[in-house]
């Protein structure tokens, strides 16, 4: 009898200071949840969703504070991708928060820029160059197409241009087939 | 043949359609008035233009330099005026442009100076790097610059060379042309790779409907000083994929997502051997290569051609037909509709085949998948094209990967015979390229996450940096306030000695106003008169007396002016 007890004292001790040092050895930093659901948003930090930026989004989502389908960028398939992880049904794009547009690239219209640095300031991604009372230009490779320069702009020379297709970054589209009919 | 030969599975035998143009000889096609030379026509980084608009060029002068390793250059395939730098038709399926020099040719054919190289001598890299500014790549199909295929890499070298004389399209007969003309220049090539990797075995792989050009490449290499194996193989599409014909001859299979490398062998195409001959022993870039132009022509035939020649150019040297739908470039495997016949031979370009309605009659409608697997017997990657389908066209791409679609040639076996006539093959296509869209995407966002999450950093550390100025800057105000203090106090009379003790507090703001406030009390009270407080009595009474003193002599400097007044 007072083996039994002993060797089950023994065993919880030895499982409990186990548990106890693999719970320090093995901390996981931050909340994993939400650093698969910041991988899934496109990072185009717009806010559109209501939050500072994808990061924030993405930990309201796991801490079921915000829906999934708050992200506009992310479209369709973004939400299909969310629901995926976090195993809820995917809903439609909630239009509250903006539709999906083409992926665009801000343009400077140099001519009319002031250089305020109003942009540069408003700028998430750091993806514009220029300095007070110089003119401002936007690092085309770096920008997400957020919108968030074009509003404060005083002089409104900043238009949203659109991607167009070239061969590198052109792809093949999904066949369209004619189908035959059989009844 | 004593050499024992494995079989790849699957494959499909299709009607050669290969003496059409294999019986005339071979011709070069007349100078065109006009070259558009692309500068993307291999794969990797595209050259970088290096002339410019109204400059005068030579045949073989380079005008579009490698940019990075994985590149080639690209020349003037003859000499005239650069017209043009920009956007242009190239050869495409979708039909947009793409950057290209266009060359007014003058005719005169004016070489640049050039002289062959002694690649025994030079250094392995030196050679590459040359052979990277002749721009040499492989002719085969894919044009990936030669100069990396001849890298043997860590392994030091490559035990087995593998010269590829396939030719399993239909219809297309470059290769068997070049081989009966120029075995021994092919030959030559061979003998400059087999110098770069350091091979071992070298065999040349021919399909055994070229019974010429076996005969013609086997005579060549009995004048070898090495030992060259010609080997004839199966005809069975796709015969002339590079992991087929390894498998055809060695019965090693390239493992999935590995290079042939990886297994000791290195594949290259005859064209490109005979390239390479050009570029060593005589000093010539890439600058022309043989096109078949066939199908629904007068004349089907090879030509030897400059790179930038328009397609059309040829199709009209074969005598044009009416009633032509369109061309392709390549085979009718694999070939691409051309959306312009306008558009250049580029080095990619092996065959330009004509189509007619009754040659290639349109594609039946297509039915639904019914499962039948005929697909998966034929394909010679041994992959399941019915599931692939299946998640291609579900956009489950993920699925598809696990599938293995990137092991899929594109050789177009499945599509064939397909009983549902279903395009398989675009729809791997169009998984591939989505697959590659999101892959670039994924690597756009975790740039713009990386940056923005630096510029939250930065702006955090900014205002961190501004709070620690501001504080410091306090602290020095509060020390010299202090000091203040302590200067009043061994004054006599320290006004407002509660508005300079005050500032013990933390707070930095307070402090930076009660110092000022502080300093500008001092600075009052120095200039208000301070020596006439807590006097002594006796000083005091000294003071009265010289203020009655003063007082009586202004009393005193009155009175006169009074005995004036009375005098009169």
């Amino acid at each position: 009898m007072l083996t039994a007890i002993l060797v089950m004292v023994v065993l919880a001790v030895t499982v409990g200071l186990v548990l106890g040092w693999s719970a320090v050895r093995f901390k996981v930093e931050g909340n994993p949840l939400a650093e698969k659901i910041d991988a899934i948003l496109p990072q185009t930090q717009c806010g559109q969703c209501g939050f500072p930026g994808c990061r924030p989004y993405a930990e309201a989502i796991a801490k079921g504070e915000a829906d999934i389908n708050q992200c506009p960028p992310g479209g369709e398939e973004g939400i299909k991708k969310l629901a995926e992880l976090l195993g809820v049904e995917p809903k439609p794009l909630d239009e509250a928060h903006g539709a999906p547009k083409p992926k665009s690239v801000a343009f400077i219209d140099e001519q009319l820029c002031i250089g305020c640095t109003l942009c540069i300031q408003a700028c998430p991604v750091d993806a514009i160059s220029g300095a007070a009372k110089q003119m401002h230009t936007i690092i085309a490779a770096e920008c997400t197409g957020c919108e968030l320069c074009v509003a404060p702009c005083p002089v409104d020379c900043i238009a949203m241009v659109p991607i167009a297709e070239d061969l590198p970054h052109w792809k093949w589209k999904y066949p369209v087939i004619e189908l035959k009919r059989v009844a | 043949m004593s050499r024992k030969l494995f079989k790849f599975k699957g494959g499909v035998h299709l009607s050669e359609h290969k003496a059409e143009s294999n019986a005339r000889p071979l011709h070069a096609a007349p100078l065109p008035g006009k070259l558009v030379i692309p500068l993307r026509q291999h794969i990797g980084n595209p050259a970088k233009p290096v002339v410019e608009v109204g400059e005068r060029v030579l045949k073989g002068q380079m005008i579009g330099a490698a940019d990075g390793y994985i590149s080639a250059a690209v020349h003037a395939s003859s000499s005239g005026i650069v017209t043009a730098i920009g956007p242009a038709a190239v050869p495409h399926i979708s039909g947009l442009p793409d950057l290209c020099i266009t060359i007014e040719t003058d005719g005169r054919d004016e070489w640049i100076a050039h002289a062959p190289l002694d690649y025994q001598a030079m250094a392995a890299a030196d050679l590459r790097m040359k052979l990277r500014d002749m721009g040499i790549a492989g002719l085969g199909g894919a044009v990936f610059p030669s100069a990396v295929k001849l890298d043997p890499g860590a392994a030091h070298s490559c035990p087995t060379l593998i010269i590829n004389g396939g030719e399993c399209e239909p219809w297309i007969t470059c290769d068997d042309m070049l081989m009966r003309n120029r075995a021994g220049e092919i030959l030559q090539g061979v003998a400059v790779m087999r110098h770069l990797l350091g091979s071992t075995e070298i065999l040349v792989g021919i399909e055994d409907n070229k019974p010429e050009a076996i005969a013609a490449m086997q005579a060549a290499a009995q004048s070898l000083d090495f030992a060259v194996e010609v080997v004839a193989v199966p005809a069975i599409y796709p015969a002339g994929g590079a992991k087929q014909m390894i498998e055809t001859l060695t019965g090693k299979q390239v493992p999935s997502g590995k290079l042939s490398t990886d297994i000791g062998i290195q594949v290259f195409n005859v064209g490109t051997a005979y390239a390479l001959a050009c570029a060593v022993h005589h000093g010539e870039p890439l600058i022309s290569r043989l096109v078949t132009v066939t199908g629904h022509v007068l004349r089907p035939q090879n030509f030897e051609v400059l790179i930038g020649t328009p397609m059309h150019t040829l199709i009209t040297l074969a005598g044009e037909r009416d009633d032509s739908t369109g061309a392709l470039m390549g085979g009718p495997m694999m070939g691409m509709p051309m959306p312009d016949l306008e558009v250049p031979v580029v080095k990619a370009t092996n065959c330009i085949l004509v189509k007619s309605n009754a040659l290639f009659p349109p594609l039946p409608k297509a039915l639904p998948c019914i499962r039948c697997t005929r697909c998966a017997d034929v394909c010679p990657a041994e992959l399941q094209p019915q599931e692939l389908f299946r998640f291609a066209k579900t956009g489950d791409f993920g699925r598809a990967q696990e599938y293995h679609l990137f092991d899929c040639i594109e050789c177009g076996c499945c599509s064939y015979v397909c009983p549902s006539h279903i395009p398989l093959v675009d729809f791997y296509r169009y998984a591939k390229s989505e697959i590659w869209a999101r892959e670039k995407e994924k690597r756009a966002a975790d740039l713009a996450r990386e940056r923005h999450e630096f510029r939250e950093f930065r702006l955090a550390r900014e205002k961190k940096e501004k709070a620690e100025k501001l504080a410091a800057k306090a602290q020095a105000a509060r020390t010299q306030a202090g000091l203040d203090q302590a200067k009043r106090a061994e004054l006599p009379a320290a006004p407002a000695p509660e508005l300079a003790t005050a500032p013990s507090d933390a707070d930095a703001k307070k402090a930076l106003i009660a110092a000022a406030l502080a300093r500008a009390q001092a600075k009052k009270a120095e200039v208000a008169p301070k020596n006439t407080d807590h006097l002594l009595p006796a000083t005091q009474r000294e003071i009265e007396e010289i203020e009655a003193r003063r007082a009586k002599i202004h009393e005193l400097a009155r009175q006169p002016l009074e005995s004036e007044e009375k005098k009169p």
